[in-house]
């Protein structure tokens, strides 16, 4: 049997088995995987990104990692003794590994917030990234919502600690296949930083295929940090939708620096006037590991602002995707709209593959786009060897440097030296 | 310290210099002048081992050592540093982290122990006031947006830093006003010694005025075609360089 029709039938049996207020969506993202699939190459989406591949294998589904040891911790976030933790092993909340401590923070299991105070809330936006990514691979997480978490934060209320979110696998018993699912409701007023990272134990494939869904109410904040470090054998379809339903503020970080296959999907849509939103992204890889940074802005409503700037530093065989996709709808009269892309090639054998793409539907509008594929400096690289640095140390300055600007952009002070310091490693520094 | 013998060089097949002689010892200031296109620059990229220019014959040895053997980092290793005619801009790399990583390499090189912060602290605050530049300026992106007065002076500053034992100043005076070259050449004459030897490139004779030279060498058409001492560059400036190219053509 096929690993699609292992898949699918535990999907079924999933459904089965759990008649919860979640089941209609689950029954409808399985009719909708079953009929597009996984996507292939010729999907122009994925052009570049081969994840049919990832299918010909077989997993582990659904194991119950409840009594989940402490193996998790290696990778735990600076500072995690403050931070609100929430851990998924193979997919599935992990509540007795997670510590919930600020208030106004609410955690819940998706089927409880689906039929409580936060009914509407889940109904309303629950699955919403289908709406964009229409493609198998968002239809098959929507397909299982196993211990699938809804995340609130209270009006007006700014969450002191950051929101550090685990998705682990675990391939002890095996290769795994894992789809965690998140929906987050920031409302009116409310700040909060959310910080993702992903973590593999034991020496197997692992699959993980997240999708995470963030509501953003009138005139909330959110800060959103992704850190991706995975090992050589872990691949990733990380999906981030943001909906700024209200006039709102959006800061997003993107920082890749290894995995097998990794595929980003970051999607901003701007519901309301007064939108402001950043995308930054960096991506450093090596060896075989490829990296996708898919993203969407969608403007639909007038005066919003968007600026999108991701770097990347290609070396090895490692492979560089980027695809920056902003729609602005007719309505969307006096929009700001930036978006740039750099790349540093530092070896013959790397790619990249960069391509913007924007869509205006209004004519009154402020659109910028960019990008840039080079090697390093000689330049540059020759001024530091003049002044007694040797070439290596000399690389290395030059490409932090090339870094440093989104780098910056982690405004979590413990989290931006954890990351510099795994580039600094990386460097060699 | 440094001995050019009939040094020829070129880039992408084009010779440009061609057959250059010099000699110079611990604690002079020698001065090369030169129309545009004479050579000078490519004599500083040769010098200091930018990668672009192909040596085609001669030698040049510093402190015992052939030169042009070096690595880049090493001929600074050895005392050597040249100022840029045009310093490079990385944004992103602040001068003092830029310094922290030179100043201990070209140390390890050297075979000294690394500077530990403080150390390096106090050996930055003491540069800093002998060639007058401030903090700011080098807690900044290394010249990023600086003018070209501040950009020579960062130059200025990191030579200072570096203490080599032959600074090359590639037209230092080029694009700076006349407080700014007075500036700069302060900066260079604060860290002149007996032991150490300055070679001054530049086209005009006003940088001269406040780096005195000992010895003036005109630079056309790839040769040394005539030295002496600091009144040849005032003769230049009053003559200019067409009595050179009249004086060529007759010979």
């Amino acid at each position: 049997m096929s690993t699609i029709t292992t898949i699918k039938d535990k999907a079924q049996q999933l459904g089965a088995a759990t008649q919860d207020a979640l089941q209609p969506v689950r029954a409808a993202a399985l009719a909708a995987f079953d009929q597009l699939g996984v996507p292939a190459v010729k999907h122009e989406e994925w052009k570049y990104t081969r994840i049919s591949q990832l299918f010909n294998q077989p997993y582990q589904l659904g194991v119950d990692h409840s009594n989940a040891d402490a193996a998790w911790q290696a990778f735990r976030l600076p500072e995690y003794e403050t931070a609100n933790e929430l851990v998924f092993i193979n997919g599935v909340y992990n509540a007795a590994a997670s510590t919930v401590r600020s208030a106004g923070l609410v955690v819940l299991p998706l089927e409880e917030a689906a039929k409580g105070e936060y009914a509407q809330i889940v109904s309303k936006h629950l699955g919403h990234s289908g709406k964009y990514l229409k493609d198998g691979i968002n239809a098959l997480n929507a397909s299982f919502l196993v211990g699938a978490v809804f995340i609130g934060v209270n009006r007006s209320t700014e969450i002191e600690h950051p929101v550090y979110i685990y998705n682990i696998t675990d391939g002890r018993a095996g290769n795994v296949f894992a789809q965690p699912r998140t929906l987050v409701h920031v409302a009116a007023n409310a700040g909060v930083v959310l910080v993702e990272t992903y973590g593999s134990i034991g020496v197997a494939d692992h699959f993980t295929n997240q999708v995470m869904e963030v509501v953003v109410e009138q005139d909330a904040r959110v800060e959103y940090y992704k850190v991706q470090n995975d090992s050589n054998r872990s691949s990733l379809v990380s999906t981030t939708h943001f909906r700024q339903v209200g006039k709102s503020y959006v800061h997003a970080v993107t920082i890749s620096l290894n995995g097998a296959m990794v595929r980003n999907n970051l999607n901003m849509v701007m519901e309301a006037e007064h939108c402001d939103s950043n995308m930054f992204g960096l991506y450093f890889t090596s060896d075989s590991c490829h990296v996708d940074n898919h993203t969407i802005v969608d403007n639909a409503k007038p005066h919003c602002l968007s600026n999108e700037y991701y770097k990347g530093i290609l070396d090895g065989s490692s492979t560089g995707v980027f695809n920056g996709k902003i729609f602005v709808q007719q309505d969307a009269q006096k929009i700001n709209a930036f978006q740039s892309n750099k790349n540093i090639l530092l070896s013959d054998n790397a790619n990249v593959y960069t391509k913007p793409q924007l869509e205006i539907f209004a004519d009154d509008v402020k659109c910028s786009h960019g990008c840039t594929v080079g090697r390093l400096d000689e330049e540059g690289l020759f001024y530091l060897r003049s002044r007694g640095v040797t070439e290596a140390s000399a690389k290395s300055l030059l490409l932090h440097a090339f870094a440093v600007d989104i780098l910056d952009q982690i405004r979590h002070d413990a989290l931006r030296f954890y990351v510099d310091q795994l580039i600094s490693e990386r460097l060699g520094a | 310290m440094l001995q050019i013998k009939d040094l020829h060089a070129g880039i992408e097949g084009k010779e440009i210099l061609k057959g250059i002689n010099l000699t110079i010892r611990p604690g002079e200031v020698h001065a090369i002048m030169g129309p545009n296109g004479s050579g000078k620059s490519t004599l500083a990229s040769v010098l200091a081992g930018r990668e672009d220019y192909e040596v085609t014959g001669g030698s040049v040895e510093f402190l015992g050592k052939d030169l042009l053997e070096l690595a880049p980092e090493a001929r600074a290793g050895e005392g050597l540093f040249l100022a840029f005619q045009y310093p490079v801009e990385i944004p992103g790399l602040s001068t003092i982290n830029f310094m922290k990583t030179a100043v201990n390499e070209v140390r390890k090189y050297r075979g000294q122990e690394a500077l530990d912060a403080a150390e390096f602290l106090k050996l930055m605050k003491e540069k800093m006031s002998l060639v007058n530049i401030d903090k700011n300026l080098l807690t900044r992106s290394l010249n990023e947006g600086f003018s070209g007065g501040e950009k020579k002076r960062n130059e200025v500053f990191q030579m200072a830093m570096l203490e080599p034992k032959l600074a090359i100043l590639d037209e230092t005076d080029s694009g700076l006003d006349i407080d700014a070259i007075r500036i700069a050449a302060a900066g260079v004459n604060a860290i002149r010694s007996k032991e150490n030897a300055t070679l001054v490139i530049t086209h005009y004779q006003r940088l001269l005025d406040y780096i005195v030279p000992d010895f003036v060498h005109v630079l056309y058409n790839g040769r040394i075609v005539k030295s002496g001492g600091k009144e040849l560059a005032l003769e230049l400036e009053e003559t200019g360089y067409s009595f050179l190219k009249n004086e060529m053509n007759i010979a």
